[in-house]
């Protein structure tokens, strides 16, 4: 299978090693990954902030760079709910465009979601042993529905050991370009997660979206926590997991 | 109702102050998200009946001047009174001149959020007529100084019970009391002589039937039938043009979702359907009934992007849910309707340029959406609204330069992959051998509350490149 990752603007400045782990994961699924070299950024941030010009030339972007691939991996909820949920709504006055989108959108999948439901990854590639809990970030739950597949993929390890938090499913705060604008209430949000996960006893908080594990990380080190890995399932999946 | 959606910013930062408040807060949360999630397993079909009711309220949406003219005709034939008001100070005028007509000197009233926003009391009682608030939560606000209601369901909800305890004390000069069924006990000695000495009773309205010309009425204290049924002359129900359901049957639908999405209740302790005035020989019921059909704004957002916010039945489900009303509560958001469903009515209803923090302050989680009954996708419409608030250039122009900035690099490869190898290097080297950055002055958004954990190396284009090329 020929995939195609969109690595995200946000990994590839911040977190390349998330890209690592989701190429390393994709191969061991028997997948050719390939990465086209002009992608930038989805659009969600333009997007969310009511700029649909710009959400609609990076969409047109990411047809031009990405219809070529059987499927489109992104190691990321939110920016793969951007795609599959939202791009074709950014057509709706051009049926042709539209159509192109929504057929690109239908193959295009968050990164547990492929690995578990299309290429049916048995077999991990790496070494990760400890305890984790996992949060489930909001675009990538709500709307794409990913919840029982990095689940089920963390389990093929058995070294790993997952302890669920209470409310899982509840947001973090970052929401985007909220976390800046309304700081101190996507903090206060951050808090009450940050309960939860230190309630489950886990040592590492394992999720799927960098932009949440930048926030959650940060936040719990402003509050002196130095210990608490968070990761992204990804690097836990594929043992990808730097020295602390 | 005085717009303060101005103030959100400051308000927010001092409910998270308010640990009375955040505690209050986290109770209130965890009870009804529990309930609510106990409360759809007892129906067979949850998303059926959720879907049905979705097409039953569009239905009526689409043509809702037929529906409303047929709730007109149908009332009128069993004798109540209906009015139309374009605005809500038009509808607390009818209400004024109802109650003059009626030589009224005192009102009791049932909740009601629409007449909160016609400033109902203000103008009655500037019209010299005492208003007496009869459900417990807004009696409570009321003898606080006519403190706003923070949550559309449970008004006092940001409230304690010591709180309660001693406002009681202090307010009607007796014992303090901490007893729940006591202090209740109490409340109800003070308003049961309102009850029976009023000459009328204001309620709300959660749905108009328009094959029978009827009010549905759904709470939970009581208080209502003393309002509308009991004593009183004159029953005026006041509601917003939406409300109109086609056929009892379409109420006994919406019936179901109500109450389980709102108080994790199967029904509501009271649900009452009222049809026109006490007719010759009937025991009970006003001697005269009016409904006052509100505008308000309504109206505007039929036929537009914001059509589907016209389905809401005022559940509550998505300020319940909702992350950041967790954290603010009601009152940060300045105008009747908080949360979610009311970061999209506001700007609709008293103007965009009023409220520019509502449609902002929400961190699209979706939780809104998911859990609505009527199934409004509230975070689109939120979006529809930041769209609009770009257009109008309602926004900061730092923020309008931050993103046409990033635009325009997101656009381009060539200048963009320059950019971002830049960036991690920079941020490598800000963040130092603890590799992380505390203190970012043109960010102060981010770094006032997280540290900003840096990137350990380079870019994965740079990488990639270098290692599969």
């Amino acid at each position: 299978m020929r995939v195609g990752l969109f690595i995200t603007c946000l990994i590839d400045l911040m977190r390349p090693e998330i890209a690592e782990s989701a190429v390393a994961l994709l191969e061991a699924a028997g997948c050719t990954v390939e990465v086209p070299m002009s992608q930038t950024c989805c659009g969600q941030p333009g997007f969310n902030a009511g700029d649909t010009r710009a959400s609609r030339d990076l969409a047109r972007k990411f047809l031009d760079e990405f219809e070529r691939y059987e499927h489109v991996v992104v190691p990321s909820g939110s920016c793969g709910g951007m795609i599959r949920h939202h791009y074709p709504t950014l057509f709706e006055d051009d049926p042709d465009l539209k159509s192109r989108m929504a057929a690109l959108a239908a193959r295009t999948w968050e990164l547990t979601a492929f690995l578990h439901d299309v290429a049916g990854l048995k077999t991990l590639p790496g070494r990760f042993e400890g305890v984790v809990t996992y949060h489930d970030s909001c675009s990538g739950l709500r709307e794409l529905g990913v919840r029982s597949q990095p689940r089920a993929l963390l389990a093929l390890n058995p070294m790993v050991r997952l302890v669920e938090m209470q409310d899982a499913r509840a947001c973090c705060g970052f929401g985007g370009t909220f976390s800046v604008k309304y700081g101190e209430v996507s903090a206060a949000i951050a808090d009450e997660k940050l309960d939860r996960v230190k309630a489950s006893g886990a040592p590492c908080l394992v999720l799927g979206d960098l932009g949440c594990m930048l926030h959650l990380e940060g936040r719990m080190r402003r509050k002196g926590d130095t210990t608490t890995r968070v990761l992204h399932v990804a690097q836990v999946l594929a043992g990808n997991v730097p020295e602390a | 109702m005085q717009v303060q959606s101005m103030h959100f910013k400051a308000r927010a930062g001092q409910k998270l102050a308010d640990a009375r408040l955040q505690q209050n807060l986290k109770v209130l949360s965890q009870r009804w998200t529990v309930g609510r999630a106990n409360a759809i397993l007892e129906l067979d079909d949850f998303e059926g009946t959720r879907n049905e009711a979705v097409e039953r309220r569009n239905r009526v949406l689409a043509n809702l001047d037929v529906w409303l003219e047929r709730f007109e005709r149908e009332a009128s034939a069993r004798g109540t009174t209906v009015l139309w008001a374009q605005t809500p100070e038009e509808a607390s005028r009818l209400v004024v001149e109802i109650a003059r007509r009626h030589g009224v000197s005192k009102v009791t009233k049932s909740k009601s959020m629409v007449s909160e926003e016609m400033a109902l009391n203000r103008h009655l009682e500037a019209a010299g007529v005492k208003v007496v608030e009869t459900d417990l939560g807004e009696y409570i606000l009321q003898i606080n100084d006519n403190e706003p209601p923070s949550h559309i369901v449970a008004p006092v909800v940001h409230k304690s019970k010591d709180e309660v305890s001693d406002l009681f004390a202090k307010v009607h000069q007796r014992p303090r009391l901490t007893d729940i069924p006591q202090m209740t006990r109490e409340a109800r000695e003070f308003l049961r002589p309102h009850f029976l000495s009023a000459d009328m009773g204001v309620s709300g309205g959660n749905f108009l039937i328009a094959e029978t010309g009827s009010v549905a009425l759904f709470t939970n204290e009581g208080n209502e039938g003393m309002c509308t049924v009991l004593p009183p002359k004159v029953h005026v129900a006041v509601t917003g043009v939406e409300k109109v359901l086609g056929t009892l049957e379409d109420l006994a639908l919406v019936a179901r979702l109500l109450p389980r999405s709102a108080t994790g209740q199967s029904i509501s302790n009271y649900f009452s359907v009222l049809t026109g005035p006490r007719a010759p020989g009937e025991q009970d019921g006003p001697e005269h009934m009016y409904v006052v059909l509100v505008d308000g704004g309504r109206t505007g957002l039929l036929g537009g992007e914001f059509q589907e916010m016209l389905r809401c039945i005022r559940c509550g489900a998505c300020m319940n849910h909702c992350p950041v009303y967790q954290k603010i509560g009601g009152h940060t958001y300045g105008w009747v309707y908080p949360g979610p469903m009311g970061s999209v009515l506001t700007p609709s209803y008293v103007g965009l340029e009023k409220a520019l923090d509502l449609p902002q302050a929400a961190t699209m989680c979706g939780e809104c959406h998911v859990v609505c009954p009527m199934k409004i996708p509230l975070p689109d419409l939120l979006r529809k609204l930041r769209e609009r608030q770009l257009e109008r250039g309602l926004r900061p122009w730092t923020e309008r330069a931050g993103l046409a900035a990033w635009a325009f690099a997101a656009r381009r490869p060539a200048l963009y992959r320059p950019l971002a190898r830049l960036g991690a290097r920079l941020l490598r080297l800000m963040g130092g051998d603890a590799r992380s950055i505390r203190s970012m002055p043109l960010a102060r958004g981010w770094s006032g509350f997280r540290d900003l954990p840096t990137p350990r190396g380079p870019t994965f284009k740079e990488r990639w490149r270098r290692q599969r090329h």
